[in-house]
């Protein structure tokens, strides 16, 4: 009974939720210092997949410490880089559309010629069963842009068909492909404003 | 005590279901049974916090002081969401990337909140931790039913990419229930989710009303008799 007594007194029910309180944040910061390192490790393994799903072909660089920061009318890009023997091969980065439920964040890649080597969807809210074929696993409609660049097809047909482009728009959704067309043509326009900072040959061969 | 057992697990399963009897949890049940899979998966994540919630608060329930008993309760069960969170973050990457969103949804089940005021708190280890199984996989078995229906109904198929969630062994799970099926979006949508919901807890209670009917019936000849 001295317990019930006890747990009716006001001190007793702060210190309580203060050890509850001190308890489990001691548990949490534990528990995040160990899976720390772990979780680290798993998401820049999942970035590096990411990376290279839209990168065929080898590259001799530490791909995610090979990284540049460079200024577009829609923010900061930052751009992971690919080299064979110094030189750059590829360069990888997002790009942003806004589709018929917000921003769809897509990763693409880009030779140094400045063709596409590969798009793919990495983040978006479109519609299920209608605006989400821009997903591999739903449609071929992606790999579309594989080995495309600005002159083929040419700027002006960088739109869905219904715009007059040459690009398949979905049955009962316009909207979603078009905003990733734009996107990729954005980051096309984007790679030919920026060519020679991504190329990195403004200071010669390092 | 063998009874006891029968109806705890009876109560959690059925008679007493999170979802079907209860009306809890509804939030994140309609969030995300747009497939089977996605059910199953917040189905075990959940029954295993409201596992280890339900241990962990009977076996502190007498040091407890009622007046404070809720915040310590939402601490304990954010503390336990994020443990869970954090090493499948860690150590089950792969399916944390399909649960991810859904876990740190778990702290908002008030089925958690629930079963610790209402039982846990009250019992002994042993009737708390299977009143969280059963609770758990109570939950779970309306999750998976509720998802079953609408996703053979709005696209066709039942437990679609059930190998992202629970390995190539349950590839087989996968199936195409109407092959070419166009798709019927509502389904997939929230507005299916509310009806299937409606059409799923009048099955329940029709179904209940005939058993006991039945019951009645063979009670009453029983008698007569």
């Amino acid at each position: 009974m001295k317990l019930a007594e006890l747990r009716a007194k006001l001190g007793y029910q702060a210190s309580l939720l203060g050890s509850v309180a001190l308890l489990t944040s001691a548990a949490l910061a534990f528990a995040s210092l160990i899976t720390g390192p772990d979780i680290k490790a798993a998401e820049e393994a999942d970035l590096k997949a990411s990376l290279t799903q839209v990168l065929p072909g080898s590259y001799d660089n530490e791909l995610l410490k090979d990284t540049v920061t460079l200024h577009s009318e829609e923010g900061e890009v930052l751009v992971w880089r690919a080299r064979n023997k110094g030189k750059v091969e590829a360069v990888v980065y997002r790009v942003t559309g806004y589709g018929y439920s917000g921003a769809i964040v897509c990763v693409m890649g880009v030779s140094r010629e400045g063709k596409v080597l590969g798009v793919r969807v990495i983040k978006h809210a479109e519609t299920p069963g209608l605006g989400d074929k821009i997903e591999p696993d739903k449609a071929n409609w992606i790999y579309g842009f594989d080995g495309k660049w600005l002159g083929e097809p040419p700027v002006d047909k960088w739109a869905v068909k219904k715009d007059g482009g040459v690009f398949d728009q979905f049955a009962g959704a316009t909207i979603t492909p078009r905003a990733v067309v734009k996107a990729v043509k954005g980051g096309l326009v984007f790679f030919e404003a920026n060519k020679t900072e991504l190329l990195d040959e403004a200071g010669g061969v390092r | 005590m063998n009874e006891k057992y029968g109806r705890i697990t009876r109560e959690g399963l059925w008679d007493n279901n999170v979802v079907f009897a209860q009306m809890l949890a509804l939030c994140p049940l309609l969030a995300v049974t747009s497939t089977a899979t996605n059910g199953l998966g917040m189905g075990l994540a959940s029954t295993a916090v409201l596992l280890l919630s339900n241990i962990i608060v009977s076996s502190v329930r007498h040091l407890i002081s009622p007046e404070v008993r809720i915040p310590v309760y939402i601490v304990l069960i954010a503390t336990l969401v994020t443990l869970v969170d954090m090493s499948l973050n860690a150590w089950a990457h792969e399916l944390y990337k399909v649960l991810g969103l859904f876990i740190a949804l778990i702290v908002v089940n008030c089925a958690i909140l629930g079963r610790a005021e209402s039982f846990a708190s009250k019992n002994t280890v042993a009737d708390a931790a299977l009143d969280g199984l059963m609770m758990g996989m109570g939950f779970t078995l309306a999750l998976v039913a509720l998802g079953g229906v609408r996703e053979i109904l709005g696209s066709g198929t039942l437990f679609a990419n059930a190998h992202l969630l629970l390995g190539p062994a349950f590839a087989f799970l996968e199936t195409t229930i109407v092959p070419d099926y166009k798709g019927f979006l509502l389904m997939i949508l929230p507005p299916g989710g509310f009806m299937a919901l409606g059409f799923l807890l009048a099955a329940k209670r029709v179904f209940d009303r005939r058993r006991a009917e039945r019951a009645e019936t063979a009670a009453a000849a029983a008698v007569a008799n």
